[in-house]
C-alpha cells in the first residue's frame, strides 16, 4: 500500500475503543434473559408462536444453513465453466441447482474476485447478509467498526483480516442497501488444480465469500 | 430518518475484531430472540417496518447493545405499537386478553418451507419500466426524509453509473409505514471511491450500491 494512501488505511492500527466494547453486567445480562422469556410466553400466549416452532428455527439455522453451502457453490464454479457461467449471469437459480435457496438469498448476486479485482461484502444500514449460502452473520459483519468503515476504508479493513493489496487491484464495495444479497466468488489458489470437488469445498471459507480473506491452497 | 444506523463512511469505531470460533448464537436468549423474530414478525409488520423499528432505538443504546437485542427492542416496540401487547403485559409477563385475531402458530414441521420458500420482493405490478439503463449517469438525491429510508447519507448528492437494472422491487420508504409496496425500478449504481471520499483514497476503488429509483435524477 503506498504511502499516499496510509491516512486512509490507518484506523486499523488503532486501539480499540474502550467506550465501545459492549460491558455486560451478570445483572444486565439476567434482566435481558428475564425480557426475552417473557416476551416468549406472552408471544406463546397470544397464539403468534410456539416453543416448538421456535426450537426447530433455532435447529434449522444451528446446523443446516451455513457457509458450507457457499463453499459448495464456490467449489462447483470453480471446476465447471459453465456452472460459474450460469452463477455469475443470474446467481439465484444456479445456487438453487444446488439445493440452497429462501430466506435472505431470494434476490443473489455472485462477484468474482481476479488477479485485478477484489469484491468485499457489507450493510451498512443493517446487517443483511446471504442466509442461504453463508448462514447466520458472524458479530463483527453486524458491528459498527465492519459497517461504518468498510465503505471509506475498505483497505484498511482488509488490513485488520491481515489482507494487503496491492495498489493496482482495484477493490468494489457491495454495500446491500435493498433486498438483493451478495457473494464473492474468490479466486481459486493456486496449487488446487489436482483437487476433486470436496476438496476444494474444505478451503472455501466464510471470510472468503465475504472478501475479506483468499482462499488458501491448504486447509489452515 | 438520519439515525445512527446510517453509518456508512464513519471511521470513529476502531478496528474490527473478529471472533475465533464464533458459534451461530452466543446465548439461549439469542436462540429465542432469533426465532421469535423470524416468526412473529411477519404477523406484525413487515420487514421493512419492522428495521425501522430496530432504527428508532436510544442511538446510544443502539450503539451500546448487541444486534440481537436490537431484534428485542423492536419487536416489542411493533408488539406494543400494533397493539398485540400492553406495557402492563410486558412488565408483569402475565396475558391480560387472548390474541386479536392471530390464525395460530405455525407448527414445526412448516418452517422448512418457511425458511426455504423465502419472500421474494420483485414484483410484476406498479412501476414497470425503468427509467435508466445500465450505463446512464445518475445523482443521488439529496434527500432527508423523517422515516424510513435505504438511501444512506454518505451517497446523497454524488453521481454514479448505473451498473445494473435489478427489476421492480417493493419500495421500503412506503412499505415500512403502512402505505403500501408501491414497488419501482431498483438499480445497482456505481460510485467512484473518489467522487465518495474526495482525493485521499484509492482512485481504482469503486462502491456499488442498490437504489430505488425515486433516490435517483439523472445526471
Amino acid at each position: 500500500m503506498g504511502n499516499e494512501h496510509s491516512h486512509g488505511s490507518s484506523a486499523h492500527s488503532a486501539a480499540p475503543n474502550p467506550y465501545l466494547e459492549k460491558h455486560t453486567t451478570p445483572e444486565q445480562t439476567e434482566a435481558l434473559e428475564n425480557r426475552v422469556r417473557t416476551l416468549e410466553s406472552l408471544l406463546i400466549k397470544k397464539g403468534l408462536v410456539s416453543a416448538e416452532t421456535l426450537d426447530k428455527m433455532v435447529e434449522t439455522y444451528e446446523n443446516d444453513i451455513g457457509p458450507l453451502n457457499g463453499a459448495k457453490v464456490v467449489a462447483r464454479a470453480w471446476i465447471d465453466p459453465a456452472y460459474k457461467e450460469r452463477l455469475l449471469k443470474d446467481a439465484t437459480p444456479a445456487i438453487a441447482e444446488l439445493g440452497f435457496s429462501g430466506l435472505q438469498g431470494e434476490h443473489m448476486v455472485v462477484v468474482e474476485n481476479t488477479p485485478s479485482v477484489h469484491n468485499l461484502v457489507v450493510c451498512t444500514l443493517c446487517s443483511c447478509y446471504p442466509w442461504p449460502v453463508l448462514g447466520l452473520p458472524p458479530a463483527w459483519f453486524k458491528e459498527a467498526a465492519y459497517r461504518s468503515r468498510s465503505v471509506v476504508d475498505p483497505r484498511g479493513v482488509l488490513h485488520d483480516f491481515g489482507l494487503t493489496l496491492d495498489e493496482s487491484v482495484a477493490v468494489k464495495v457491495w454495500d446491500s442497501s435493498a433486498e438483493i444479497r451478495y457473494m464473492v466468488l474468490p479466486e481459486r489458489p493456486a496449487g488446487t488444480e489436482g483437487m476433486g470437488e470436496e476438496e476444494l469445498v474444505a478451503l472455501v471459507t466464510r471470510d472468503a465469500m465475504l472478501g475479506v480473506a483468499k482462499v488458501e491452497s491448504r486447509v489452515a | 430518518m438520519n439515525g445512527i444506523h446510517d453509518m456508512g463512511g464513519m471511521t470513529c469505531y476502531g478496528p474490527v475484531i473478529p471472533e475465533e470460533n464464533e458459534p451461530v448464537f452466543h446465548t439461549e436468549w439469542e436462540k429465542r430472540m432469533f426465532a421469535m423474530t423470524m416468526l412473529g414478525m411477519g404477523q406484525l409488520d413487515t420487514l421493512d417496518g419492522f428495521r425501522h423499528a430496530v432504527e428508532r432505538m436510544d442511538p446510544a443504546h443502539y450503539l451500546s447493545s448487541t444486534y440481537y437485542e436490537h431484534w428485542l427492542a423492536a419487536l416489542e416496540t411493533l408488539a406494543l405499537e400494533k397493539g398485540l401487547l400492553t406495557l402492563e403485559e410486558l412488565a408483569t409477563g402475565t396475558a391480560t386478553e387472548a390474541g386479536k385475531g392471530a390464525e395460530g402458530p405455525l407448527p414445526p414441521e412448516a418452517v422448512s418451507a418457511v425458511v426455504h420458500g423465502g419472500a421474494p420482493t420483485n414484483r410484476e405490478t406498479g412501476r414497470l419500466t425503468p427509467r435508466f439503463k445500465a450505463g446512464d449517469r445518475v445523482q443521488a438525491r439529496n434527500l432527508n426524509p423523517t422515516g424510513h429510508t435505504r438511501l444512506p447519507r454518505y451517497v446523497r448528492g454524488k453521481n454514479g453509473v448505473i451498473a445494473q437494472v435489478h427489476g421492480t422491487f417493493v419500495y421500503p420508504d412506503t412499505n415500512a409505514h403502512g402505505k403500501g409496496e408501491q414497488p419501482q425500478p431498483l438499480y445497482s449504481v456505481c460510485f467512484d471511491a473518489h467522487e465518495l471520499w474526495g482525493p485521499d483514497v484509492s482512485g481504482t476503488d469503486s462502491l456499488y450500491i442498490d437504489l430505488w429509483e425515486d433516490y435517483l435524477d439523472p445526471a
